[in-house]
């Protein structure tokens, strides 16, 4: 009895010491590799898997770690991170509806310097400057506008699928928009609707518009603003013209949308080319890029930052700025339709004679890059992600036909106002 | 010491030592959240401006209780809450009672009502969500084939209360229905041979033994699933499909723990999401005993 027990305490201290031992020379063999892995934390497709391998190619003690969440969820756990000290990645992308919030905590972020700000379009550069000079995020891409739609549908619908006639069928602005969705609809295919959902619509029509949801000065316009009422009033008559598939963007039901073919148009900028690329992937070469309504106008668009919290800050910086340099945004373009945000680019022959296969060669060189030629920048605030969250939800009560536009509209606005700061 | 004085000790020492790390723990991950959560409460205190606060007393429940989405959210709450519990805890009871007889391969049987619960939360939700759709959900591909037109589930506000209950009902009845069948084996065997000589039916047997024997039973998950319906917070907000703390387009489905997420990791309202984390903690606390003097007196007239 006792012999065994002995025995038993010598085997558990045994096996102790073994593991002790273990964990020793796991430790040992950190230290000595100095090897470095970077967390990149992002929402949706950024598209730099190529860039990683070819990245880590050059610096063999360098691992890059990507963790990507939906959106919302992203930029909330991003938010909470920062306040709790804890937890963010070494690189942290940022979208146009965030970037406010966080460059009104600019401090929290490392300061990338000035030296590249000549290169950046200004608006972009400008969006995410604290107010004391400190560079807080490289821009990725801008969004851009566009009109992405299935010519297969139009045909069968009887509207023209050329992208030239397409373009020119709403050419004078919206409301042609709407006529030809009334067209559209009246000998649509079964099943199909002109378009994926008021949100998203919402955010293209608004994207055009001088001022948006603030002024300069930070203060919320929406209830004041005329322009985002008029937003308001053109895309309920779109629904109310029975236009909208009632899908929300980036939901389930919606990525579904695509691949079952639920809506014939939808607003494009750069970055949605992705999406239907990952989304729609039977329908390749059927989907085409027309012109958007109205000429220029953006939406979207996003920014990698270095949270000072991370444990290597300074390689951060230095994938960050390779991420977001001219040739790797010219590369992200052709690869994943990106629109850079460094204007430079544009005029080089392969970012402006690009044609897409997927969109029928469509060329989306030159209709992204003259639309953000044109696009006249508007100021974001803090809570423009919620805000637009806010009013897609306004939108989707008068689809769901919950309330009426103006109960909705109302509604809205008192919801706005809850925001705080 | 002497030896006895030790061993005297031992036997009144030791019961403590042996339930002191569980209150350790509770002491760590309970107590202390739950009093400087009410702390936080009486602040002003904005989650990005990092320990910035300043001390506001009861300002943030005066909020509180003039706020209607707190009362919206709160009435989804309890009408999830009763949706859910009251026919899970009835078909867990039935469950039970089936599993209780002499079932073939009864050990995989009873294994298997566990199996929901053991999935994940976030799995079964999508999965539901799915089956849930509007346009090419499982749901309303059935309820076409009798005839009935599709329905919006989310858009509407019985409908998606409904949904949710669903999938709350789905992962706990069969983890209610294991405890009352372990319950149920206590239950000597001779009272059933009695009540069958004197000619009681299946069903007669299961009211008037069954039942009442399960009493402390039932309470007990009655008050346990009480505590965790007016919790609920993963469901509806996955149920939304976008990951938004709203609970759809009118906040028709947003629970009290959602306005708690979406004020406080939204909004960054950190005073204010603690206050309503507190008044939650009340309402449930009340609910807790309310559903307690209840449910004893319903076993109390089986009786």
């Amino acid at each position: 009895m006792r012999l065994s027990r002995t025995a038993r305490v010598l085997a558990a201290a045994t096996a102790a010491a073994v593991m002790l031992t273990a964990c020793g020379s796991g430790g040992g063999a950190g230290s000595d590799g100095g090897d470095i892995t970077l967390n990149v934390n992002l929402f949706g497709n950024f598209g730099y898997q190529e860039l990683y391998k070819e990245y880590s190619q050059a610096h063999p003690t360098i691992k890059i770690a990507e963790h990507t969440a939906a959106y919302n969820d992203h930029h909330r756990d991003l938010a909470t991170h920062l306040a709790t000290g804890t937890g963010a990645g070494d690189i942290e992308g940022v979208d146009t509806g965030f970037i406010a919030q966080m460059r009104a905590v600019g401090k929290q972020f490392t300061d990338l310097g000035t030296d590249r700000a000549s290169q950046y379009l200004p608006w972009k550069w400008q969006a995410s400057l604290t107010k004391d000079g400190r560079q807080i995020g490289y821009g990725t891409d801008v969004g851009g506008l566009a009109i992405c739609y299935r010519r297969d549908l139009f045909e069968q619908a009887g509207l023209p699928a050329d992208r030239d006639a397409v373009s020119a069928l709403w050419a004078s602005g919206w409301d042609k928009y709407i006529a030809a969705g009334k067209q559209y609809t009246a000998k649509a295919p079964k099943g199909t609707a002109f378009f994926d959902g008021g949100g998203a619509l919402y955010n293209a029509v608004i994207g055009q518009a001088p001022e948006g949801f603030y002024a300069a000065d930070d203060s919320i316009v929406v209830g004041t603003n005329p322009e985002v009422r008029k937003a308001w009033d053109l895309v309920v008559q779109a629904i109310q013209s029975n236009l909208s598939a009632k899908l929300i963007e980036s939901s389930p039901e919606w990525n579904n949308g695509f691949a079952k073919g639920q809506f014939a148009t939808i607003a494009c900028p750069a970055w949605m080319m992705t999406k239907i690329k990952d989304q729609a992937k039977a329908y390749a070469g059927k989907w085409d890029v027309a012109a958007v309504p109205g000429g220029g106008g953006n939406w979207g668009g996003s920014y990698l930052t270095v949270p000072k919290q991370g444990k290597h800050v300074d390689e951060a910086k230095k994938l960050a700025a390779w991420l977001t340099a001219p040739e790797q945004q010219a590369r992200i373009f052709t690869s994943k339709g990106l629109l850079p945000s460094i204007p430079a680019l544009y005029d080089k022959p392969e970012i402006a004679q690009f044609k897409d296969p997927f969109f029928n060669n469509a060329p989306v060189g030159t209709i992204f890059t003259t639309a953000a030629k044109q696009l006249k920048p508007q100021y974001q605030g803090p809570r423009t992600g919620d805000i637009q969250t806010t009013i897609r939800d306004g939108l989707v009560r008068v689809e769901q036909g919950k309330q009426t536009s103006e109960q909705s509209w109302q509604q809205t606005v008192s919801d706005v106002g809850r925001l705080k700061k | 010491m002497t030896l006895p004085a030790l061993s005297r000790l031992d036997t009144k020492g030791s019961p403590y030592l042996y339930v002191l790390p569980f209150f350790l723990l509770f002491g760590a991950f309970g107590l202390f959240p739950l009093i400087y959560t009410g702390y936080v409460s009486f602040n002003d205190w904005n989650l990005l401006d990092a320990g910035e606060h300043t001390w506001v007393g009861l300002a943030n429940y005066r909020e509180l209780l003039h706020d209607p989405y707190f009362w919206n959210a709160l009435g989804n709450t309890l009408s999830i809450w009763l949706l859910s519990t009251v026919p899970q805890l009835l078909a867990a009871l039935w469950i039970a009672h089936l599993l209780n007889h002499r079932l073939r391969a009864r050990t995989s049987l009873r294994m298997g009502v566990l199996l929901p619960n053991i999935t994940s939360i976030v799995a079964v939700t999508i999965v539901f969500t799915q089956m849930f759709g509007r346009d090419f959900g499982m749901i309303n591909w059935l309820l076409g084939l009798i005839g009935v037109g599709p329905v919006d589930w989310q858009a509407n506000t019985w409908s998606s209360h409904l949904a949710i209950s669903v999938i709350v009902a789905w992962r706990w009845t069969g983890y209610n229905a294991l405890i009352y069948l372990a319950s149920m084996q206590a239950i000597p065997h001779d009272l059933y041979e009695a009540a069958e000589l004197d000619g009681a039916s299946s069903g007669q047997q299961f009211r008037r033994i069954t039942v009442p024997q399960l009493r402390p039973t039932i309470i007990f998950t009655a008050v346990i699933s009480t505590i965790g319906g007016l919790q609920i917070m993963a469901e509806p907000l996955l149920f939304a499909g976008t990951s938004t703390p709203t609970g759809g387009s009118d906040r028709q489905f947003q629970t009290a723990a959602l306005f708690m997420y979406e004020q406080g990791f939204r909004e960054f309202r950190f005073g204010y999401a603690s206050a309503i984390a507190w008044t939650l903690c009340l309402v449930i606390a009340v609910f807790a005993v309310a559903n307690y003097l209840l449910t004893r007196r319903i076993a109390d007239d089986e009786e």
